[in-house]
């Protein structure tokens, strides 16, 4: 019984189950369209909470259309549903009446990464002054744990100032170069920062458990201080090690 | 088998479902609220501000984990997965309730964010049996189990909801969780009398009652068909049979749900502060 009625749920076009009754034993008829939108609106208000920027960069009434082709082709798989719309990217790059708007993908990884840090584990930060004290050959041979909220994105394109541009009032247009972002979390709000020329590269690095040397060599003209007092300010490291 | 105490540790005053915008409004003073209700899968992160402000209201309220996705009533096996995150949740911050409900939401590895309908047969008494057992044997504790709101009714069922769900319970050893809201939204919507179902449902087995606003609509005859939306007050025709139910039943722990266009505080205290009323004036 659970599979008609579930198919018939997320398919509009469907014939309603058989079976089903209404008050006296007669036939359901649009009571069952009580759960068929019941599903609709709770998946689409889903959406729109876990992705507001991108709702707003393609409109209410767009969005929820799109919605509906999304939540139909990838409805949750889990009912835990802080994490629903994970393949909202990957959608986003085949779904043709969107094709003119190459950046959307990465607007979503960029919402869905803000989602992951905000529900990430707690972690106590490391303390910066002991960093300050160590002589530059030592600093150079750290390698970093970095606390769970630290999400890093790349891009080809300006994505922090597409998300800045709508979601802060007065915000500058969005600049004509990419930008990596870094998501940090010294308390419980999530923040994105973009990145200096070459702070992608070398927080790649870094997160990947390298060494700052070697962050510099993947990153030539990064300003790698201005980067760790970025990481520190934000609560992202959280030890530190020396490589032997 | 496990006693009604087991089942439900929570003071029978009023309580209210938690919103994050209500914090800063109770972590000091809440009355006349004496106990929160939280659910489940909202607080199944690994941390940030949910968890921080869970173990914050944990140190001050009794609080109640109510489930939304296990599809208890369902086809398929349970989530072993979710079962897990469920005991973890339960297992740190030991609630002084568990519940969920008669009711499915997965399909074929699909959730579909609804508590959807099941026919009230032998068969699906034992399944619905076999999931109850499976999820107090996993949580180590005894649950309560909640009588849905439905729109529809299965020309398959062979029992009517108040046997299945005594059933349930005397097989498993499960409390109730008696939804006046759901009992008048359903009754409605069968065109079945609320006041007979309430006088006769098992109240000794209920740790926990629930209370919340509906929608009026209608089905293709004109017949009324009543949502279950908790987006409002709770209707007085709801309050009326509440009190019937604390009448018969001695006082029990109420909560007020209100999930959709959450009023500010002092509208929500004030109905909490109704059922305050009713819970005062009978003899515990």
């Amino acid at each position: 019984m659970n599979g008609p009625f579930a198919a018939a749920l997320l398919d509009p076009a469907r014939e309603r189950p058989a079976g089903l009754t209404g008050p006296g034993g007669a036939p359901a008829g649009r009571r069952f369209d009580v759960y068929r939108n019941n599903v609709a609106v709770s998946l689409t208000e889903a959406l729109e909470r876990g992705f507001p920027v991108l709702a707003r960069l393609l409109g209410p009434e767009f969005f929820k259309a799109m919605a509906g082709v999304f939540l139909r082709a990838h409805p949750p798989r889990s009912p835990v549903m802080m994490g629903y719309g994970a393949e909202m990217p990957a959608f986003l790059e085949t779904f043709a009446p969107v094709a003119h708007l190459p950046y959307l993908p990465d607007v979503a990884r960029l919402e869905l990464a803000l989602r992951r840090a905000y529900h990430a584990a707690d972690a106590a930060p490391l303390d910066g002054a002991a960093l300050a004290a160590l002589p530059p050959d030592r600093l150079l041979a750290l390698r970093f744990r970095f606390a769970p909220a630290v999400q890093l994105l790349r891009s080809d394109w300006p994505v922090h100032g597409i998300w800045r541009a709508n979601t802060e009032p007065g915000a500058p247009p969005p600049p004509k170069s990419a930008q990596d972002v870094v998501i940090l979390r010294p308390d419980y709000d999530p923040a994105p920062h973009p990145l200096p020329p070459g702070g992608g590269a070398a927080l790649a690095a870094l997160i990947a458990g390298r060494t700052l040397a070697a962050a510099a060599e993947a990153a030539p003209g990064c300003d790698l201080p201005a980067l760790i007092a970025l990481l520190l300010a934000g609560g992202a490291l959280t030890d530190a090690e020396e490589a032997r | 088998m496990f006693d009604l105490p087991a089942r439900s540790r929570l003071p029978a005053g009023p309580g209210v479902g938690y919103k994050p915008q209500h914090f800063s409004n109770i972590i000091d003073r809440a009355d006349p609220v004496e106990w929160l209700e939280i659910h489940a899968e909202n607080y199944m992160g690994d941390g940030g501000r949910p968890i921080a402000q869970l173990r914050a209201l944990a140190a001050r309220f009794p609080l109640s984990v109510h489930g939304v996705g296990l599809s208890i009533g369902g086809e398929a096996a349970l989530d072993r997965e979710h079962l897990a995150r469920l005991k973890h949740l339960v297992g740190w911050l030991d609630p002084a309730a568990f519940s969920e409900h008669l009711a499915w939401s997965t399909h074929d590895g699909a959730f579909l964010n609804d508590l959807l309908p099941l026919p009230y047969t032998r068969a699906t008494l034992d399944r619905v049996c076999d999931h109850v057992d499976q999820v107090q044997e996993v949580l180590g504790r005894p649950m309560l189990l909640e009588n849905p709101a439905t729109y529809l009714g299965f020309a398959e069922t062979e029992m009517d909801e108040i046997a299945f769900l005594a059933a349930i319970a005397g097989r498993t050893g499960c409390g109730l969780l008696l939804d006046v809201n759901n009992v008048f939204v359903a009754c409605t919507n069968r065109r079945e009398d609320p006041v007979a179902y309430v006088d006769r449902f098992p109240l000794h087995l209920v740790g926990e009652i629930h209370l919340g606003g509906h929608d009026d609509d209608r089905d293709d005859a004109g017949l009324p068909l009543l949502i279950d939306s908790h987006g409002r007050e709770v209707a007085d025709p709801v309050w009326a049979l509440y009190a019937r139910a604390i009448a018969r039943g001695g006082p029990k722990p109420t909560l007020i749900e209100w999930d959709n266009d959450v009023p500010d505080w002092p509208v929500l205290a004030a109905e909490a502060g109704r059922a305050a009323t009713i819970l005062g004036g009978v003899p515990a």
